[in-house]
């Protein structure tokens, strides 16, 4: 035994880890906007859409829901190249990201259009509005709000699961966590900051979200 | 230097997920047992005791699992544990899958009526005997789709242990694909396997929860 604790090494370390985390923090900012962005879209091609479009999104749902999310960043980040399509680290980071939460974001997206009562669209093309603007105005708002909670969830669980960009080499907060461990002896300590910075950050991602969702979206969002 | 066939690829992948297969069985098993621990502090009449086993829920619901890997890789070593590769996903992930289950069976729990406590108490029941034969059963009923839903992420879940040092099948297709060179093939056929694991459960999920919301 007598193994005793360190964190002498923390002090010269919080630099790396704050930029670690801001890596992590800018990964999620884009991979929500464009996630959400693509699944709003699928969403409404999966209801809207030519049937091959259809076929293609439920393909597409499937394949992304059943594969681990390393295999996919693996599949982009190695693959790809052998097909001419070369991607910077942190490019590959944002693709695998954001398709793989596009698949689970368009099943909730869909869920919330689902829930949008028939009558809505009806009264607003009565009301003159044309597909487009029923879309936009009438029907994405009121199942925005309906979906936000799975939304934020699903957000969250995404800013966890970015630690697995660290094994393509993106300067994130897991891979920074690689680098001081490797030069601090200190893995445990090493980890246990960072970790406790993890969840740090998804507890205020959520705080944020749910106060954004309440101030854009209205009252009772959750 | 060895060539490798596309049927030597194949044949090893298929190998190497016999241990992703037995890996998340175990922890599965393992998870289950540790998460009905959890679930029975979790609804506990005790204040402190439910408070201990949401923030071991929020824990590890709000941390990343592969830091959770790595916590149990370098940490049991300094309790003088000789830790191996195997250990330390399967322990890594009987925790992460505990928690996760706990909270999946525990929302079972809250959404029956009041009125079954109620009316095992007026039976002269106590209190295990109501979890055992009233609660537990129809908690677990209707929690079925979800916890399914579940092991198909703990199946994917696996994948991370290559990370640690475990060797599954992603990290042997990542000592394949250093050997080919041909990663397109290599983890397509990767991601296949994860596929074919995975889609059946899945579908079986769905079924539940159609013949539940029916």
């Amino acid at each position: 035994m007598g193994y005793s604790l360190d964190f002498g090494w923390l002090a010269g370390a919080a630099g790396a880890i704050a930029r670690g985390a801001a890596t992590t923090v800018l990964l999620i900012a884009m991979t929500t906007l464009a996630g959400t962005f693509l699944s709003i879209l699928g969403a409404a091609g999966r209801r809207n859409g030519p049937l091959l479009l259809k076929r293609a999104i439920g393909v597409y749902v499937e394949v992304m829901r059943n594969t681990p999310f390393l295999v996919q960043l693996f599949f982009i980040f190695f693959g790809l190249p052998s097909l001419g399509i070369r991607l910077d680290p942190i490019l590959a980071a944002m693709l695998a990201m954001t398709l793989n939460m596009a698949a689970y974001t368009i099943e909730i997206v869909g869920a919330g259009l689902d829930a949008v009562p028939r009558g809505q669209t009806e009264a607003a093309l009565a009301l003159g509005l044309r597909p487009r603007q029923v879309f936009v105005k009438i029907v994405l708002p009121q199942a925005l709000k309906v979906i936000y909670p799975a939304l934020t969830s699903q957000i969250v669980i995404m800013m966890l699961e970015s630690a697995v960009v660290s094994q393509i080499a993106v300067r994130e907060l897991t891979y920074e966590a690689d680098m001081l461990q490797a030069r601090t002896f200190r893995a445990f300590e090493t980890y246990l900051v960072v970790t406790l910075v993890y969840l740090g950050l998804s507890m205020g991602l959520r705080r944020l979200l749910v106060g954004g969702g309440r101030r854009v979206l209205g009252a009772g969002v959750s | 230097m060895i060539e490798f066939t596309f049927w030597d690829i194949v044949r090893n992948l298929l190998l190497a997920a016999r241990w992703t297969v037995l890996l998340s069985l175990a922890a599965f098993v393992g998870g289950a047992l540790v998460g009905l621990a959890v679930l029975f502090f979790r609804i506990a009449k005790n204040k402190w005791i439910k408070r201990v086993a949401s923030g071991y829920i929020a824990l590890f619901q709000g941390t990343p699992l592969l830091m959770q890997l790595f916590l149990m890789f370098f940490g049991l070593p300094m309790l003088g544990l000789r830790i191996e590769p195997w250990t330390a996903a399967m322990l890594g992930l009987t925790f992460f899958a505990s928690a996760y289950l706990a909270e999946i069976w525990r929302s079972g729990v809250d959404a029956l009526p009041r009125g079954q406590w109620d009316a095992g108490a007026s039976l002269g029941l106590h209190y295990l005997q109501e979890l055992r034969l009233i609660i537990l059963p129809q908690a677990f009923a209707i929690t079925r789709a979800p916890t399914v839903g579940f092991l198909v992420q703990l199946i994917k879940s696996t994948a991370l242990t290559s990370i640690i040092g475990f060797e599954e099948l992603v990290r042997t297709s990542n000592a394949i694909n250093n050997a080919t060179f041909e990663p397109f093939t290599v983890y397509g056929m990767v991601a296949l396997i994860f596929f074919v694991m995975c889609f059946p459960l899945t579908q079986y999920a769905r079924r539940l929860e159609r013949a539940a919301t029916r």
